[in-house]
């Protein structure tokens, strides 16, 4: 039977540095009738790169953690975060085929009295908007088309590389982000190196941010040799955190200025089906905080009063 | 000095395959598949821009030169896109390959200032991104939630199993022991 709420597992960076986005799913799953409950003491899930890159066992006993409050609660998880879909995605997959992993990491739960049992699994955002509540249901709340807008995508990495674990989507030709993105009426803009990592992932972000922001810098030349984009939308909030604070940061490092306007997906999708930016604090994006700005109203083709 | 005479010939009739053990054991099995096409540091963005060769890497390995793969400051540039991943026509899985020496760096003490760091927010708050500051519960509050989420920032009881666990583990010594070392 399908699932009709989720656990809600939030990470770091959206209910800590991006909450907007918090606020925002929570509005677009209520209209398409879909519930998120609350996942208490989860904790950091945690970031795979990091985590991942020192001990393999500590990384898949941390995520099995968060993983059994959801099988307590015999619901699946659902998260907004590239970072933390791969994470628990990938530690609940390792875990159900790895007996060896399982026992290891079934041994250092013991000490909490948690035991991985494999019951469960991870949707990302959108998983659970593209095959549960489905592109006719997004395009019939769809009140605030984005007509004439430009949208450039960032679909980001681990939703779904790897391809052949994940099965999800043609990784060198994703079409599913895209399709959901375009129910909200913008037009797709393609350019070069949308599919390039935005940089900040595998602990590279917090080893050499310049290095981090060369990558991003890269996307953002791409796609204004194809023309530029009225807005970029994406899946995960690192990369929004990276390509929207990562311009006020290139500014400071590289003395180049962009403004692009970054949204996560179910922030277009908040703004498509007619809630106002201040119902979830589209304005409060970290940007437009250190920049003392606001989103380019005018483009997205949205009336706000002034304040 | 040449550097005919700086570089010895690496013995490849008799390598030392124990790193090459070890990094089928951490997350990397199929690492000898690799027949060095290079398709992986052709795909990878990181390697476009900094001295970081998967290739490289991988060859290094296969041959046993496990303190030059360990120790080399390019191995923290993968950001583990997967593209190379996705690429490899061996089913070498290099980023997991990567990962493997990672672990194994780690574990023989080569571990980033920055990286220790945040692995100690996780083990002290639960977060690698902690809610931290106030600042940051009045940003929640202007977009109409509850300050504090229901995560392990408002059940610190969360935080004790992150510090148990990390104790069993004995991940907190690996992070502590590198703070030592830098004092």
């Amino acid at each position: 039977m399908a699932p009709k709420s989720f656990y809600h597992f939030l990470g770091c960076i959206i209910p800590h540095r991006y909450p907007s986005i918090e606020s925002a799913v929570k509005l677009v799953f209520k209209d398409l009738g879909l519930g998120l409950l609350d996942m208490e003491g989860a904790t950091c899930c945690p970031a795979p790169g990091v985590f991942g890159s020192f001990d393999r066992v500590t990384w898949a006993t941390i995520a099995a953690r968060n993983l059994t409050i959801a099988e307590a609660g015999g619901h699946p998880i659902t998260t907004g975060c590239n970072g933390c879909f791969a994470s628990l995605w990938d530690a609940n997959h390792e875990l159900k085929h790895d007996d060896e992993l399982r026992d290891a990491v079934n041994e250092n739960l013991a000490v909490i009295d948690r035991e991985f049992k494999g019951t469960i699994e991870v949707w990302h955002y959108v998983d659970a908007l593209y095959q549960l509540a489905g592109l006719d249901k997004i395009r019939e709340k769809v009140t605030r088309p984005f007509d004439g807008v430009r949208m450039a995508l960032h679909p980001g990495c681990h939703w779904m590389r790897p391809k052949l674990i994940k099965q999800k989507d043609d990784s060198e030709r994703p079409r599913i982000f895209r399709e959901l993105c375009e129910t909200s009426g913008a037009t797709y803009v393609p350019y070069k190196d949308e599919l390039i990592c935005c940089g900040a992932g595998g602990a590279v972000r917090t080893a050499d941010v310049k290095i981090a922001l060369e990558f991003t810098k890269q996307k953002f030349d791409s796609l204004l040799e194809a023309g530029g984009a009225d807005v970029i939308v994406t899946p995960c909030p690192f990369c929004e955190l990276q390509l929207d604070l990562g311009q006020v940061e290139i500014q400071k490092h590289f003395d180049e200025e962009y403004t692009f306007d970054v949204m996560h997906v179910v922030e277009l999708l908040a703004l498509a089906f007619g809630h106002e930016p201040d119902e979830f604090g589209l304005a409060t994006h970290l940007q437009y905080m250190q920049r003392k700005s606001t989103p380019a109203w005018e483009k997205l083709g949205i009336k706000v009063e002034e304040s | 000095m040449t550097s005919a005479e700086e570089k010895t010939a690496i013995e490849i009739d008799t390598p030392d395959d124990s790193f090459v053990q070890m990094i089928k054991k951490t997350g990397g099995p199929n690492v000898q598949n690799c027949y060095q096409c290079g398709t992986c540091s052709g795909s990878c963005p990181a390697g476009s821009r900094t001295n970081y060769l998967v290739r490289l890497i991988i060859r290094k390995a296969l041959l046993g030169l496990k303190e030059q793969c360990i120790s080399s400051p390019e191995l923290w540039y993968c950001t583990t896109c997967y593209t190379c991943t996705d690429r490899c026509p061996q089913d070498v899985k290099p980023t997991d390959v990567i990962k493997a020496i990672r672990n194994v760096a780690v574990a023989e003490g080569y571990m980033l200032v920055p990286h220790q760091k945040t692995a100690l927010k996780v083990l002290e708050a639960g977060h690698a991104v902690p809610l931290e500051k106030e600042m940051w519960e009045n940003l929640r509050e202007k977009v109409g939630l509850e300050r504090v989420p229901p995560n392990a920032s408002r059940y610190p009881e969360a935080i004790e199993e992150i510090k148990k666990i990390a104790k069993k583990t004995g991940f907190d010594k690996l992070v502590a022991e590198k703070e030592t070392q830098e004092e």
